[in-house]
């Protein structure tokens, strides 16, 4: 996880991000605790207060649950879920701007599925 | 619980330093206070702790006047520029005096930090060089243990190895003993993700005071061809821009309507210094 504060996303939202993605390599198994929000903020220099935010996102959205006095866990069935939401997002966030790259370049719809074609024989 | 500003001004001879400033500190945040040089940041720190009086207006900690009145006072800590410690006193010694003057004061955690900054407790504060001089205040600061910590350029000569401790201490610190830090700081980028609120204080007067994030979220920079964006920009509030060649990026404040972007501009977010520079330009 890389938190920038000159990214285009907020840190809140990069904080949230960066645990998904840690769930969806597998790094934070299903079940397992993740970091404090004390330690996701010294490790980052946050505020605990917006660390806080981007594990509540996470939380609101049934990807992790809090143990009182224990701490935060990944949700059974968490990884799923996360493959699903950015399976939806996939063309959003790609392909729409695969299409718009390939657009000022003057690259065929064509050539574009023989890069990817290309690109799988790698 | 909060210290509370109220229409303080403060001149210099024919220099008015701070022009009716009313400014709330709430308790357990952490508040960046950014302005340019001379801007009136120290001033104001200085004015809170009763180390300058004001012309006109008042403080109040927790409810009571700061002026000359010791409870209060003892509420809050400076970290100023200046040393104020006799200057052949050894470290050791400041720490020990700091705990007499903040009975609160945390000895094994002022140690700690010494031995984690490799602070020579035997060195007399005037064989310190800059930066073991601002660490040796950013250590009686963090031990203190008041609710209010006000810290005007706390890394100043510290070098990047020592900035990056000093952040991730403050967090640590923050996280387990909540308390309301003021940082006066020129390094933004650097505590942009550490702070909550922004006070924004421009030729002695407070132009922004708001969260971080909420300051940031209101505005934009929108980049692409010259003449895209000029068109675009014209009925907006443009804070700046900056040109290359036939490149422009304006930087707006006000709520974006994605669906009235032309499709070849770009829009990315502001970031807080570059928020800070065009508004204190």
């Amino acid at each position: 996880m890389l938190i920038n504060t000159e990214d285009q996303r907020p840190i809140f939202i990069q904080i949230a991000e960066g645990i998904e993605d840690a769930i969806l390599t597998g790094a934070y198994p299903e079940e397992s605790q993740i970091p404090s929000t004390t330690e996701i903020s010294i490790r980052y220099n946050i505020n605990p207060a917006t660390a806080l935010k981007g594990v509540n996102i996470l939380v609101d959205s049934g990807i992790m649950y809090k143990k009182r006095g224990v701490g935060m866990f990944v949700m059974a069935g968490a990884r799923e879920k996360l493959q699903q939401k950015r399976r939806n997002q996939f063309f959003e966030n790609y392909i729409v701007k695969l299409i718009a790259e390939a657009e000022r370049l003057g690259i065929s719809p064509r050539e574009i599925i023989m890069m990817i074609e290309r690109g799988y024989e790698r | 619980m909060s210290i509370e500003i109220t229409g303080v001004s403060k001149s210099f001879g024919p220099v008015a330093a701070l022009k009716d400033v009313s400014l709330s500190i709430a308790e357990g945040k952490i508040y960046g206070l950014l302005g340019r040089n001379g801007a009136g940041k120290s001033t104001l720190l200085n004015i809170i702790t009763n180390r300058l009086f004001a012309d006109s207006g008042t403080v109040l900690i927790d409810g009571e006047p700061a002026a000359e009145n010791d409870r209060a006072l003892g509420k809050v800590y400076l970290m100023s520029e200046k040393h104020l410690y006799p200057e052949g006193m050894k470290v050791a010694n400041v720490l020990k005096w700091s705990r007499h003057f903040y009975p609160d004061f945390d000895m094994d955690f002022a140690l700690t930090l010494a031995e984690k900054f490799g602070l020579n407790l035997n060195k007399k504060v005037k064989a310190l060089s800059t930066g073991y001089s601002s660490i040796l205040k950013i250590i009686v600061s963090l031990s203190v243990n008041v609710p209010y910590v006000l810290l005007d350029e706390p890394v100043l000569g510290l070098d990047a190895n020592h900035r990056d401790m000093f952040y991730k201490i403050l967090v640590e610190r923050y996280s387990l003993r909540p308390a309301t830090y003021v940082i006066s700081t020129h390094l933004i980028e650097e505590v942009a993700g550490i702070i909550e609120d922004v006070i924004i204080i421009k030729e002695g007067e407070i132009i922004r005071q708001e969260s971080c994030e909420g300051l940031i979220a209101q505005g934009y920079t929108v980049s692409g061809n010259r003449t895209v964006v000029d068109q675009f920009i014209a009925d907006k509030n443009v804070i700046g821009s900056d040109d290359l060649g036939g490149l422009k990026s304006a930087y707006i404040l006000g709520t974006l309507d994605r669906g009235a972007v032309p499709a070849d501009l770009e829009i990315t977010r502001l970031d807080l210094q570059k928020l800070f520079i065009q508004l204190t330009a």
